[in-house]
């Protein structure tokens, strides 16, 4: 086993113990299911809506270069600088690059996870820039030096007296109970960075071929003042997340806000087509937009699991997941949590150090059924099995597996097997929850059933004789 | 009807009442029913551990040994949906086979294939129905049980308000992450004493065998029970 995939066990195993951790993110998410389901219903057919927006991503991402394309040539014609990154180092050399050459020494961003994904603060701040998170929830994990535990909740694992504590720590503010004067605190720290900053990063939700525009969605306008202000802006986005048209936006916003927040609509939504233009009264003097592959091309090439990339990051999938919900977002040591972290993470950072995250999953198929753009989750978990199995597998495993179909493919010697275990479960109570037990991952903490004394096969060979 | 029964190891070997139950209802509703002795395993624990050939091999063994009847019945969502959703990619066959097509759940062939949904059954407790994972989100099998169970006289009917979500048996995952498992089972379990059912219906062993587990760990009085028991009744 990997040292990952033993860290990940082990810190899993300890998080199960956790039972604040686990009824704090529980009621949390109960809360959530009220509303996402309320503003389902408020769609026409919320089915209809998923098949319907599976297709756009379909056609999208099967006709990623010409809607790239089209995407870029308009962005550019408005002054728009792109730049196409292969990986991860090339968008942060990039972007270091820009606010070396403009003496950047301050930088507020909006949430993106392409920025978790790449590294970019991390990368920013050794050469000497200050970067600030400027959403609430990532601004409390970047005080702490943690990374998000959710893709859409960084900070849902953390009660108000953990976030007051923090401040008064880092900010120096005093002890508060109330959520609405924590966020005054946070908001009064940030507006000032806010005006300081000489560049502002985002990601964005979406990118629209047809306009050449990006959307940028937020709660707490912070995205909108990251983008405005600041005289530089650089938006890093991933190349899956182009839409056709905007039209197509009528959908996938309010399906976001439902999936993601529990919402009808989020609270800011925002359209960015280019820096600002002649008699504009604000906006940057300048815009570039970094277009991310780092894996998703591999990930394209891959007719299998090619629908991985219809995925928005609404985290819907992660809010249902039984595993994701007991574990904690932490526990998978990932950018990208839960089942699409699962499925992504081994195309991204490889197969034999992160199948682990494959097996860790009951296959319940639950953020298969949640998941807005209806990418075949747990089906790709098991694709990752076989895959990781191809590629390399322990001799034991194979063997097991091999003894198994011997003799499943023997009923003679399956009901000899089945004989000794019968034999067996006599001398079970002696060794019963010791470490010297057979079973004991199972008996630890349930008990099994005794083998029935006839089954059903003696049954019924005995009532046809 | 000439009816193929594919009892699954765990039915087989913890809990053959069920098989019978399943025998005995079919019976009664007067159909021929046949156990072929040299049936095996579907070969799900070896696909979901990624060891396809395997996997095939038992796949075809299956197919070969059911492939005589004009209906494969099984009290297991979870490895008819093999059979159903897996095997066709597994075997290269057409999703729409003829075998395939003939190879059915338990509730779902007495509802959906034989229109009955009242067997005249009679069970006087309070009784919750715990949804398998792959008879829900694989099959699309939903209410087929609970036609059955509302069915049953003096059955006092509660739903488990819990999403529904899994109850962390997963086969090998329940070894491989038992702890994971565990507290999945405990909150599925918590689920179920807050309904006061005095029983809970699942229609998949394993399941059964985790709540159960569980339960008993815990010395509750909720008992699980498997829905063709319940609905089969004494011999």
């Amino acid at each position: 086993m990997s040292t990952v995939a033993q860290v990940f066990k082990e810190t899993a195993r300890r998080m199960t113990h956790d039972l604040r951790h686990r009824s704090w993110i529980q009621n949390a998410l109960g809360k959530y299911y009220v509303g996402r389901d309320e503003k389902k219903a408020r769609f026409q057919n919320w089915q209809e809506a998923r098949q319907a927006a599976a297709e756009i991503k379909w056609d999208a991402v099967n006709h990623l270069d010409k809607y790239l394309e089209q995407f870029v040539s308009k962005i550019e014609a408005r002054g728009t600088k792109v730049f196409w990154a292969s990986t991860g180092q090339q968008a942060c050399d990039y972007i270091v690059g820009v606010a070396k050459k403009h003496r950047v020494r301050s930088i507020v961003k909006s949430k993106a996870m392409t920025g978790e994904e790449i590294h970019l603060a991390q990368a920013l701040e050794k050469s000497g820039v200050e970067v600030v998170e400027t959403d609430l929830g990532e601004y409390i994990v970047q005080l702490r030096e943690e990374a998000p535990y959710h893709i859409v909740f960084p900070a849902m694992h953390l009660t108000r007296h953990e976030i007051s504590d923090l401040f008064n720590k880092k900010l120096g503010s005093a002890p508060t109970d109330s959520p609405e004067e924590l966020t005054m605190i946070a908001r009064r720290t940030l507006r000032k960075k806010y005006c300081a900053a000489d560049m502002g990063i985002s990601g964005a939700n979406f990118a629209i071929a047809e306009t050449g525009m990006i959307s940028l969605t937020t709660n707490e306008g912070n995205g909108r003042l990251s983008t405005s202000l600041p005289r530089i802006h650089v938006a890093l986005i991933g190349i899956e997340k182009v839409l056709p048209t905007l039209d197509d936006l009528a959908l996938f916003l309010p399906m976001l806000a439902t999936a993601g927040a529990a919402q009808a609509v989020s609270c800011y939504n925002t359209f960015i087509a280019g820096p600002r233009q002649e008699r504009e009264p604000d906006g940057p003097d300048e815009f570039h937009v970094v277009l991310l592959d780092n894996g998703r091309t591999r990930l394209l090439a891959d007719a299998e699991q090619r629908d991985t990339l219809h995925c928005i990051r609404c985290g819907g999938c992660l809010n249902v997941c039984p595993i994701y919900k007991n574990i904690g977002g932490h526990s998978y040591a990932t950018t990208y949590m839960g089942p699409i972290g699962s499925v992504l993470t081994p195309h991204m950072r490889g197969l034999t150090e992160w199948k682990h995250l494959s097996f860790a999953s009951s296959l319940c198929g639950a953020c298969t059924e949640a998941c807005p753009v209806k990418i075949d989750l747990h089906h790709h978990l098991l694709q990752n099995r076989r895959n990781a199995i191809r590629c390399k597998s322990p001799w034991w495993e194979k063997l097991i597996f091999q003894g198994f179909v011997t003799l499943m493919n023997h009923p003679l010697l399956y009901r000899l097997g089945v004989k000794l275990g019968w034999f067996g479960q006599k001398f079970h109570g002696l060794v019963k929850g010791t470490k010297l037990d057979p079973v004991y991952a199972w008996t630890q903490s349930r008990e099994l059933p005794p083998l029935a004394r006839n089954s059903f096969k003696d049954y019924w060979r005995r009532k046809q004789s | 009807m000439q009816i193929g029964l594919f009892i699954p190891c765990l039915v087989d070997q913890f809990f053959p009442q069920a098989g019978l139950a399943v025998a005995r209802i079919l019976k009664r509703l007067g159909h021929s029913v046949e156990y072929p002795a040299e049936q095996t395993c579907c070969g799900q624990p070896a696909f979901n551990a990624g060891v396809r050939s395997e996997a095939a091999a038992l796949a075809k063994r299956f197919i070969q040994v059911f492939d005589r009847f004009e209906a494969v019945v099984a009290p297991s969502g979870s490895c008819v949906a093999m059979v159903r959703n897996f095997y066709p990619e597994l075997l290269d066959l057409a999703p729409h086979s003829s075998f395939i097509t003939r190879v059915f759940e338990f509730s779902e062939f007495l509802v959906d294939r034989l229109n009955v949904t009242d067997l005249g059954a009679t069970f006087n407790e309070r009784v919750t129905y715990h949804d398998s994972c792959h008879l829900l989100r694989e099959l699309r099998v939903r209410e087929q049980p609970r036609q059955l169970l509302r069915a049953v006289k003096g059955l006092d009917f509660v739903e488990l308000n819990d999403g529904p979500t899994c109850c962390g048996f997963g086969g090998v995952f329940s070894v491989k992450f038992p702890e994971v498992s565990t507290v999945m089972g405990e909150d599925k379990v918590a689920a179920i004493e807050r309904t006061g059912a005095r029983y809970v219906v699942a229609s998949d062993c394993g399941c059964l065998m985790h709540i159960g587990g569980l339960l008993t760990r815990r010395d509750s009085k909720v008992r699980p029970i498997h829905l063709a028991e319940l609905l089969g009744g004494a011999p």
